[in-house]
């Protein structure tokens, strides 16, 4: 029984990354009709921004230059990364897929899996091939209950990983941004004849996703210290899995699923040999969309195309 | 004059969808175009509402402006400009004071955003009825009311109606052509009516406009319209 609860708390500390980068997947689909393959790469690189970060402070506050303690590094980190990971968000939009608007889904695709390959590579020709190691900003405490080990780092982690989601939600539901935003997910053609800005909302759209990665990247770099330019890839592509099972323009839905990501894949390597844990779980997932092919709790959207 | 549109010409997929069509609108004037099927009515509609890229030479101000200078989102904010597109094209997902309220993104005057909201739950109590409701859910006739509503809130100015008849119940159209002339009584809003219900249309506004294939054929006051005989024969059945 110990061992089940520990692997939960793995599977939420996965779950979280999932969650964190498959709603960056989620929204830009919803509102634009676009997979940004990118997206994993920008997590790749907000861990990064966040290494540079975490690393230049430190330094700093080693020689003394600066007086700042490690918590706040950390969150210095954190909110120093979302934006400058957003404005990379917001670059991609702009340079990337904004002048693709009405081409063919396939172009914007082609042209998302080249940003990738230009943040790839891009990362590797400015830092090199070899891995670094995420500085170690808070000393782990470990927390036996009833036999299931929590350390503080993995409560931080799911616990600000929930938050994050949950102030998503609230920005949706609640805001005048968030709502063009569901006006987009539903019908982007007449959403300009209500007088909104359809390219702000687009922008927000990924700057908002792309902070969202940034934070999953720097606390995977907190988590596993090992950060390297291809950690994107597996990472992004088990993502937007996530986001299609959650189904198309639902927030909970992508976090949901996930969550539910993290749970299968660590439950299934408890049971089976790790070397099939992908080749399972990701069975596991596709039976689930053979039944709810729209994912799980996917929105209604209009089908018309243009006014 | 509030819009002038001249030379207007657009393609549409490799097709001259308009020729070069020129004519008015005067403040708080009801205009009507009609014309058969495909002759380029909703294209004139979404080429001042700047949904459809118009060619070189094509000239349209509005208030003394360039409307051509302006985006989508600002024909609608800035020169409010408002266009209720055919098959109403709710967000079925929001509900109706939702809809409303997205209607009102680029407006910063609060106080008088709830004024107005209040003001077109007057006109079309249904609405209020339905506040919470999702738009999905309403009748063709609540639609019909909903995506009225929702440019009355984001702009004043002039109002292009697509086929706002199309299947709605004869009582329930009189409802909405008769809050229609309440809102351009009241609010000195101008209409641009784009009809195939050319006797509706033309009873319906003070001048017309014939457009076929593209071309304006006829203008004129919509009394005179109703009395020509070549209207008559093409567009009223006999």
């Amino acid at each position: 029984m110990t061992f089940f609860f520990q692997n939960v708390v793995n599977a939420l500390q996965y779950g979280s990354f999932y969650a964190l980068i498959a709603l960056g997947y989620s929204m830009v689909y919803s509102i634009l009709m676009l997979f940004n393959f990118a997206h994993g790469d920008i997590f790749m690189t907000g861990a990064y921004i966040g290494f540079g970060v975490a690393t230049g402070l430190t330094v700093l506050a080693a020689a003394g230059t600066i007086v700042l303690p490690n918590w706040l590094i950390l969150v210095l980190t954190i909110l120093i990364a979302m934006f400058l990971t957003s404005m990379l968000g917001m670059l991609v939009e702009r340079l990337g897929y904004r002048p693709l608007r009405d081409a063919p889904r396939a172009s914007a695709a082609i042209t998302g899996m080249m940003i990738g390959l230009i943040l790839e590579y891009g990362n590797l020709l400015l830092l090199g091939p070899q891995r670094r190691s995420f500085p170690r900003l808070i000393q782990t405490v470990t927390y036996d209950v009833g036999g299931v080990i929590l350390t503080n780092k993995k409560i931080m982690i799911v616990a600000v990983s929930m938050v994050l989601m949950y102030a998503l939600h609230l920005f949706i539901s609640r805001t005048r941004w968030g709502l063009a935003m569901r006006a987009m997910a539903f019908d982007h053609v007449v959403v300009p004849l209500m007088g909104v800005p359809i390219n702000t909302i687009a922008r927000l759209t990924f700057a908002l996703g792309s902070a969202l990665a940034a934070v999953a990247g720097i606390f995977f770099g907190l988590a596993y210290p090992v950060l390297d330019p291809y950690m994107g890839i597996v990472f992004g592509w088990k993502a937007f899995v996530a986001a299609i099972l959650g189904g198309r323009g639902s927030v909970m839905g992508a976090t949901i699923a996930g969550f539910m990501l993290g749970f299968i894949e660590i439950f299934v390597a408890m049971v089976f040999p790790s070397t099939l844990r992908d080749l399972i779980a990701y069975s596991i997932i596709l039976g689930i969309l053979v039944f709810r092919p729209h994912g799980l709790f996917g929105e209604a959207y209009s089908a018309r195309l243009r006014l | 004059m509030l819009l002038e549109v001249e030379n207007l010409r657009v393609n549409y997929e490799q097709i001259q969808a308009l020729q070069g069509i020129s004519f008015t609108i005067d403040e708080g004037e009801i205009v009507t175009i009609i014309g058969a099927n495909g002759a380029g009515k909703s294209t004139t509609l979404r080429a001042i509402s700047r949904m459809v890229p118009v060619m070189a030479g094509s000239r349209m101000t509005c208030q003394q402006q360039d409307l051509l200078s302006f985006p989508a989102d600002k024909v609608v904010s800035r020169l409010g400009v408002t266009h209720v597109p055919e098959g109403r094209r709710l967000f079925g997902n929001l509900t109706v004071m939702e809809n409303l309220r997205l209607a009102c993104f680029a407006r910063r005057d609060t106080a008088q955003i709830e004024k107005d909201l209040a003001r077109v739950l007057d006109i079309f109590p249904r609405l209020k009825e339905r506040e919470t409701q999702k738009s999905g859910t309403l009748s063709g006739g609540e639609q019909q009311m909903l995506a009225i509503g929702r440019a009355f809130m984001s702009g004043r100015r002039l109002m292009l109606l697509d086929e706002p008849s199309m299947g709605l119940a004869p009582l329930m159209m009189l409802n909405v052509f008769e809050a229609l002339k309440d809102i351009n009584r009241q609010e000195g809003t101008a209409i641009l009516l784009v009809e195939q219900n050319a006797r509706l249309a033309l009873k319906f506004a003070q001048r017309g406009y014939v457009l076929e294939t593209g071309r304006m054929v006829l203008a004129g006051d919509s009394a005179d319209l109703l009395k020509n005989p070549e209207v008559q024969k093409a567009y009223l059945g006999g």
